[in-house]
């Protein structure tokens, strides 16, 4: 190899870069990269190694310059081993000289003493492992200097390759993968298929594919099948998401798009979560249409099976309790008139217990005498099927007659012989004591029936009574409230002349009094007054009764009521010395209502709370009711008080607590009375609370709004 | 004397000249005479009438400043002669007041469609009246 001293000039190495650049092969680098040393910059024994692709921390011989290739081959550097020179080499930055300053060479193919382990990296930085070592000798610095230099060219350009070896590696093994995987989709005999979540297919198989996708030349029909079968399956996978199981299992029936049968498909799918495809469906269609049909023939076959069986069983079962069931005697005979077969009631009376006595078995013995004459009978009639008549037998427990109806019918075979008869006792003694029964009963409904028209009658006559004595009883409340009407009206007019008067009197029209002539005069006056305010509430009671009061409804506000009232009572507050106040909660709705009926109550209320309070307080409070229809006002004292046995009796006409003749307190007693019944008038009523010496409550409770008008 | 007999007879004195003329109708006579002494005195001149027909003729001869009408008189009552009155020009701007004992609400609006421009119920003190007179000439 000749050596050659001097620079190596820059069209060489351009040579050498534009070599490594277009060579792909990792081998093929490294030779070249040696070659070039041996010729350019006098390397004489050069060896590249290279970390291989499945082990990159085991270098191995990739290309020799000048050296045995028996012995480069069993050459390998193990990165991971300590102590080594050479590993030492290799993960550093520097290039090494070994064989100068006393730094002894370790053993390498090279087989010199002297040389230069320079490392490769892919770029001038310490990564976890090189990607190789350039070894080259003998060590010179200027061979030091061009080693380093294709150093730094080699070290980048392996990595790349060896890069992307391994892309087209993982490529390779990524396809082969793929193919794989579909051809075992492929080979699933069940359709398969992924979705994304819009129902939209990713990836199906063969089946799959028959039946959810169709080409252009495909026919029309086998088009609209795959169109229909597409919107069946979303429609599954959309109520899937709704449903959201998991995994989910669906039966969903689609369309043969080869032939158009049905076939029916149990769906399992289950959502995959891929971090870069997102979310998808993958779905499982298994047929199951041969096995739904198989399942269902079987189970409407069992159904089948098992009805007729009941049927069956229910016939005879019906036939049983038929003859068990029956009241009636049934026996069969055979043609010779012996009894073969008889139910529990012919028992009783074609048959003897042992035990009985003499009498009964001469009872039996009769009835079946009696009975084998009447069965006879019908043997000897040729053309007849059935006989009836009526047979006289004694019920041998009792020896009571029995009175029965026979019907006997023969049984005849194929052959047209007679084989048995059937007969069936009727006992008639019910029958005749029914016919009996309903005579009597028949006789007594029409006996109830003629009461009941009697009573009617009465009852009509008694109405009518009632009613012409209401009549009457109207007409004459009616007659008294006009009298009363009338009465006050004739009151009036002495009364206004004698109010006048005394009026005019006590104003001195008239010249001066004297002050006993004023005081006597005053007590005319303040009588005439009473007598006045007396004939006035007899004329409002007269009035409701004869129901000559109408109702006048307006809305007004309770709190304007309150203020107006008490400003008209101020007189007899101002009069009183009480402290008299009101207390209006805030919400108080408006009120539709007879206003006028409403003062009038409340002024009746707070007068009286007045009157029998010596002294404390009074108060009117107004409110809704909890239940928000009804208003409640309420007059509350601290005055004497009402008792018990008195708080009812108040309310009636003419009554006051203090029932003595020389009442303490003024007033016709009517007040109340009045009070009730206009309180009724506008749908409400009053109460009172009450309590001796401590005070009362009287409360008027109204609709917020009068319904009629 | 009482400080308010001295104010009122200062009224009727000052007013006596020309104060206004009521005529009062009423067939009993103690109440008419009433109201129509009390009217008097507080400086009022009157004019009585004890029915309808008189009550017409009064209006008529002495075209009064206000009519105070009983509603119960006897031949021709108080409606039909307000009526009347109402019927005729000479009387029909003079204030009618019509007093009933019948405290019914029927006969208030019978005579507030007869044309009476004020209603009062018995009983009725002077005064009472006294006030409605006044307030109905002011008007």
């Amino acid at each position: 190899m000749a050596r050659r001293r001097g620079k190596v000039d820059a069209a060489e190495r351009l040579k050498l870069a534009e070599t490594l650049l277009e060579t792909d092969d990792l081998a093929t680098c490294a030779r070249c990269a040696l070659d070039w040393l041996g010729r350019s910059a006098g390397v004489a024994r050069g060896l590249c190694l290279v970390g291989s692709q499945e082990s990159p921390s085991v270098l191995q011989p990739v290309a020799t310059l000048a050296v045995r290739s028996t012995r480069a081959q069993s050459f390998t550097l193990d990165l991971e081993t300590h102590n080594d020179p050479l590993v030492a080499a290799t993960v550093r930055l520097e290039a090494s000289i070994f064989g100068r300053n006393g730094r002894p060479a370790p053993r390498t193919p090279l087989e010199s003493s002297r040389l230069i382990a320079i490392p490769l990296h892919a770029r001038q930085a310490l990564e976890e492992y090189p990607i190789g070592l350039l070894i080259v000798a003998p060590i010179d610095p200027e061979i030091e200097t061009e080693a380093k230099w294709v150093a730094g060219l080699l070290g980048p350009r392996l990595t790349a390759l060896r890069a992307a070896q391994r892309r087209q590696e993982g490529e390779r093994r990524s396809l082969r993968e793929r193919t794989l995987l579909y051809n075992i989709i492929n080979a699933v005999s069940d359709p398969v298929l992924l979705t994304d979540t819009e129902g939209r297919i990713i990836v199906a198989n063969a089946r799959a594919e028959v039946l959810l996708s169709s080409g252009e030349d495909d026919s029309e029909g086998r088009r609209r099948a795959v169109a229909l079968n597409n919107m069946l399956f979303s429609s599954a996978l959309t109520r899937r998401a709704i449903e959201g199981a998991e995994p989910w299992r669906h039966e969903l029936l689609l369309v043969d798009p080869v032939d158009g049968s049905d076939l029916l498909f149990e769906l399992l799918s289950t959502v995959t979560v891929d971090p870069r495809e997102g979310t998808g469906i993958v779905s499982i269609l298994r047929n199951v249409t041969d096995l739904r049909r198989a399942t269902q023939e079987i189970e409407e076959n069992y159904r089948k099976l098992r009805l007729a069986e009941a049927d069956a069983r229910a016939e005879r079962d019906r036939l049983d309790l038929i003859i068990d069931s029956v009241a009636d005697p049934i026996l069969v005979t055979d043609p010779n008139a012996n009894i073969v077969m008889l139910n529990a009631p012919a028992e009783r009376l074609f048959t003897v217990d042992p035990a009985a006595g003499a009498e009964a078995r001469r009872t039996v013995q009769a009835n079946d005498a009696h009975f084998s004459s009447f069965v006879s009978n019908l043997f000897f009639e040729p053309g007849a099927l059935r006989r009836s008549g009526s047979i006289g037998l004694v019920d041998p427990r009792t020896g009571a007659p029995l009175p029965v109806e026979a019907i006997s019918g023969k049984i005849v075979s194929e052959h047209g012989e007679v084989t048995a008869t059937v007969t069936i006792l009727h006992d008639r003694t019910e029958e005749l004591e029914r016919a009996r029964l309903y005579e009597q009963l028949k006789r007594a409904s029409s006996e109830l029936e003629q009461k009941v028209r009697e009573a009617t009658a009465e009852l009509t006559r008694q109405n009518e009574l009632l009613r012409r004595s209401h009549f009457e009883i109207e007409r004459a409340s009616a007659a008294k409230s006009q009298f009363l009407a009338n009465m006050s009206h004739e009151f009036r007019t002495p009364l206004n002349a004698i109010l006048g008067y005394t009026s005019m009197l006590l104003k001195g029209v008239t010249g001066e009094l004297t002050a006993h002539q004023r005081r006597n005069l005053e007590r005319v006056d303040s009588n005439a007054h009473h007598l006045l305010a007396i004939i006035n509430d007899i004329l409002d009671i007269s009035r409701i009764e004869a129901g000559k009061m109408p109702l006048t409804l307006t809305t007004f506000d309770l709190k304007d009521l309150v203020a107006e009232v008490l400003a008209e009572v101020e007189p007899i507050i101002a009069r009183s010395q009480l402290a008299v106040t009101s207390q209006l909660a805030a919400d108080v709705p408006q009120l539709k209502t007879d206003r006028q009926k409403v003062k009038q109550i409340v002024i009746n209320f707070l007068t009286n709370a007045i009157k029998f309070t010596p002294r404390g307080s009074v108060e009117v409070r107004a409110g809704s009711m909890p239940d928000g229809d009804q208003i409640a006002i309420a007059v509350a004292d601290t005055g004497i008080g009402i008792s018990a046995e008195d708080r009812e009796r108040i309310f009636e006409d003419f009554r006051q607590a203090d029932n003595s003749p020389t009442r303490e307190y003024m007033g016709a007693g009517l007040g109340l009375a009045i009070c009730r019944r206009l309180a009724g008038m506008l749908d409400g009523a009053i109460t009172l609370e009450s309590e001796i010496g401590r005070g009362s409550t009287f409360t008027l409770v109204v609709p917020r709004e009068v319904k009629r008008a | 004397m009482t400080p308010r007999r001295t104010q009122a007879a200062k009224e009727g004195k000052a007013a006596a000249a020309k104060s206004p003329l009521i005529l009062v109708v009423d067939d009993f006579a103690d109440n008419r005479e009433m109201y129509s002494q009390f009217l008097q005195f507080s400086g009022f001149r009157v004019v009585e009438a004890q029915n309808g027909h008189e009550a017409l003729e009064k209006a008529f001869g002495h075209a009064p400043n206000l009519i105070v009408m009983d509603l119960s008189l006897p031949g021709l009552d108080g409606w039909e002669a307000t009526r009347r009155l109402k019927a005729d020009d000479r009387t029909r701007a003079i204030p009618i007041i019509a007093l009933t004992g019948h405290a019914l609400a029927g006969h208030s609006k019978g005579a507030m469609d007869a044309g009476c421009d004020a209603f009062i119920t018995k009983p009725c003190l002077p005064e009472r009246l006294l006030e409605e007179i006044k307030s109905m000439l002011k008007g």
